[in-house]
């Protein structure tokens, strides 16, 4: 390049302008497009709205567990009973892979309400089985304790305690 | 690999197609006068059987989707509608099904060939790459398809290997959310699923296409690992050679096809397939389709959830470095007498990974599966760089035709 149309880093010439103005143009462009391409994956808004549900306990007598569908997941409520809670206030939590109280994970003690999937790759527990008489993994072997905590197996965390308010007495609404 | 197109259009038509357009020259040195080495064995006939089966699986595939419906209150009905009621619908369906598992026994026999007798090496690398690409695209087309008849199977394959993504770590939880359109396996994870399974195997013919260009510029490897140097002695035209072999190999792939699909259909399916998705209830046994079971032992064998995730990428990925990792100037096993030792072992730890995978994870079978992934790293990262630099190779023939030569002296 010569004379009028030479370029310096501190002196851009016209075209390099248009070229990097094009560019930028063209990358926000691509941007634009892929956008709604990626975001339709995503759950929509009808998906989002039936993410909460309500559910009446009083007919769970103690010692039973309940599973509700919430978010197209199963979540068990499980009526625990004084032994149980007691066994599960008892942990120390030094014996935990995931440490956390079992008064963290609950706002009533004999209301526990989790998410019913194994958080090591999606399988559901059943109830009342494995060495902590909480829940086992058919999948992999994971046991959880009666505060749905992991004691043994492959699983990395406690069963999720899911978002969930007491609206009466005998009513959860989860979500 | 020849020079200049040895094709001489004859009718006007041909002249007039080939001025404006030399697909007849192209098809001609492609698969007419391509020259192939004149040593190939009956393991060099996969190409062509695999060729074969992605167009019969894309064949049963497009019609099976003529009656098929992705929605999951009649994914289920529409498949049992499929083997009840659509005219040879049972035929179809039990020979797609059973396609895919003939799919990957041919791919798995035409991999280890590679391994046996080093396809992988200098000049063939790329070539060897695209194939481990067009093996990841079809155990994701594989897997797709397997979620499709909505069973119980389907469902929890899908859950587990869609759970596989939530192991990265930060990102990990909304991928999953993302891929399944949802937060569990629903109506949006079907539709998708479908709508890639459909797309994936025109993916497989398109990287197919880059492999056979590859392997068409590098020219085939042979039984000896000795390149070819004299394309009159040491070749022979593809057609009538390659293509009457080739021919009467997949022949005899088929009648096994064929068996599997008419009187042992349901062999190696799994009965928990035959009841419908229960996403609140899983089977207490879930186990992979019989081809992913190497990598779902592995998978299951470290205790920890994403150094396992880890694990079962990379034993897929490492392969694709094969070329890097085995630095022996040797290509073909035949002059390697230690290597050969090691490849069996390999072999047979390979099977013995898939055979852990279909038992439960749990004890003794846990700690063996331990052993076998160890030793699967281990002959990738050690054994095969070492090998290359140790072991005193045998004398290799000068050339493919002196190596013929001996053979049949030996014989008289």
């Amino acid at each position: 390049m010569k004379g009028d149309h030479s370029s310096t880093p501190h002196n851009p010439s016209r075209r390099d302008i248009l070229t990097l103005a094009t560019s930028a143009g063209a990358v926000t462009a691509v941007g634009g497009v892929a956008w709604p391409l990626i975001a339709q994956m995503n759950p929509d808004a009808s998906a989002l709205a039936l993410a909460s549900t309500e559910v009446d306990v009083s007919t769970v007598p103690e010692g039973q567990i309940i599973t509700v569908k919430w978010r197209g997941k199963p979540v068990f409520i499980r009526h625990r009973t004084e032994k149980e809670i007691k066994d599960a206030q008892a942990v120390s939590l030094t014996e935990l892979p995931d440490p956390e109280s079992d008064d963290k994970r609950v706002q009533k003690p004999q209301w526990l309400v989790v998410i019913g999937i194994c958080t090591h790759l999606g399988c559901i527990p059943t109830g009342k089985e494995g060495e902590y008489d909480g829940w086992f993994c058919p999948c992999h072997g994971s046991s959880y304790d009666v505060s749905g905590r992991i004691r043994q197996g492959p699983a990395p965390n406690n069963l999720e305690v899911p978002n969930y308010t007491f609206v009466s007495d005998t009513k959860i609404k989860i979500g | 690999m020849s020079g200049h197109s040895q094709y001489k259009p004859k009718s006007n038509f041909a002249k007039w197609l080939e001025r404006r357009l030399p697909i007849l020259s192209f098809m001609y040195d492609s698969f007419v006068a391509y020259p192939t080495p004149k040593n190939l064995n009956y393991l060099w006939t996969f190409g062509a059987i695999l060729s074969f089966m992605l167009v019969a699986q894309i064949i049963t595939g497009v019609v099976l989707a003529m009656h098929y419906t992705p929605e999951v209150t009649l994914a289920f009905n529409s498949v049992e509608n499929i083997m009840r009621d659509v005219n040879w619908g049972w035929a179809l369906r039990y020979a797609h099904a059973n396609g895919a598992s003939m799919f990957f026994l041919a791919v798995y026999i035409h991999i280890f060939r590679g391994m046996y007798y080093g396809s992988y090496k200098e000049p063939r690398e790329l070539l060897w790459i695209l194939g481990v690409v067009i093996f990841m695209v079809m155990m994701a087309t594989g897997f797709l398809g397997y979620v499709l008849p909505w069973g119980q199977m389907s469902f929890w394959a899908a859950t587990v290997i869609t759970n596989l993504f939530s192991a990265l770590p930060w990102v990990g939880p909304s991928i999953t959310t993302w891929l399944l359109g949802g937060y569990s396996v629903d109506n949006a994870t079907l539709n998708r699923f479908f709508a890639l399974h459909y797309l994936l195997p025109f993916i497989i013919v398109a990287i197919v296409a880059l492999h056979v260009w590859a392997l068409h510029v590098t020219g085939q490897n042979n039984p000896t690992g000795v390149e070819v140097k004299d394309l009159k002695k040491d070749t022979v035209p593809f057609t009538p050679y390659a293509t009457m072999k080739d021919g009467f190999a997949i022949g005899v792939f088929v009648i096994l096809y064929a068996w599997m699909t008419f009187f042992v259909p349901n062999y190696l399916g799994h009965p928990d397939n035959y009841i419908e998705a229960n996403p609140l209830v899983t089977p207490p046994h879930i186990v992979p389709e019989w081809y992913f079971l190497p990598f779902y032992a592995i998978l299951r064998a470290i205790p920890n959830k994403l150094l396992g995730v880890i694990a079962l990428f990379l034993s897929i990925l490492i392969v694709a470095a094969l070329p890097w990792l085995d630095t022996s100037k040797v290509k073909s096993g035949t002059y390697r007498p230690l290597f050969r030792k090691f490849y069996w072992a390999f072999v047979a730890v390979s099977i013995g990974l898939g055979y852990l995978g279909s038992q439960p994870a749990e004890g003794a079978y846990l700690w063996i599966a331990r052993l076998l992934t160890f030793y699967y790293f281990f002959h990738f990262l050690v054994i095969l760089p070492l090998l290359g630099r140790r072991e005193k190779p045998d004398p290799l023939p000068k050339s493919i035709s002196e190596a013929t030569a001996n053979r049949g002296a030996s014989h008289a």
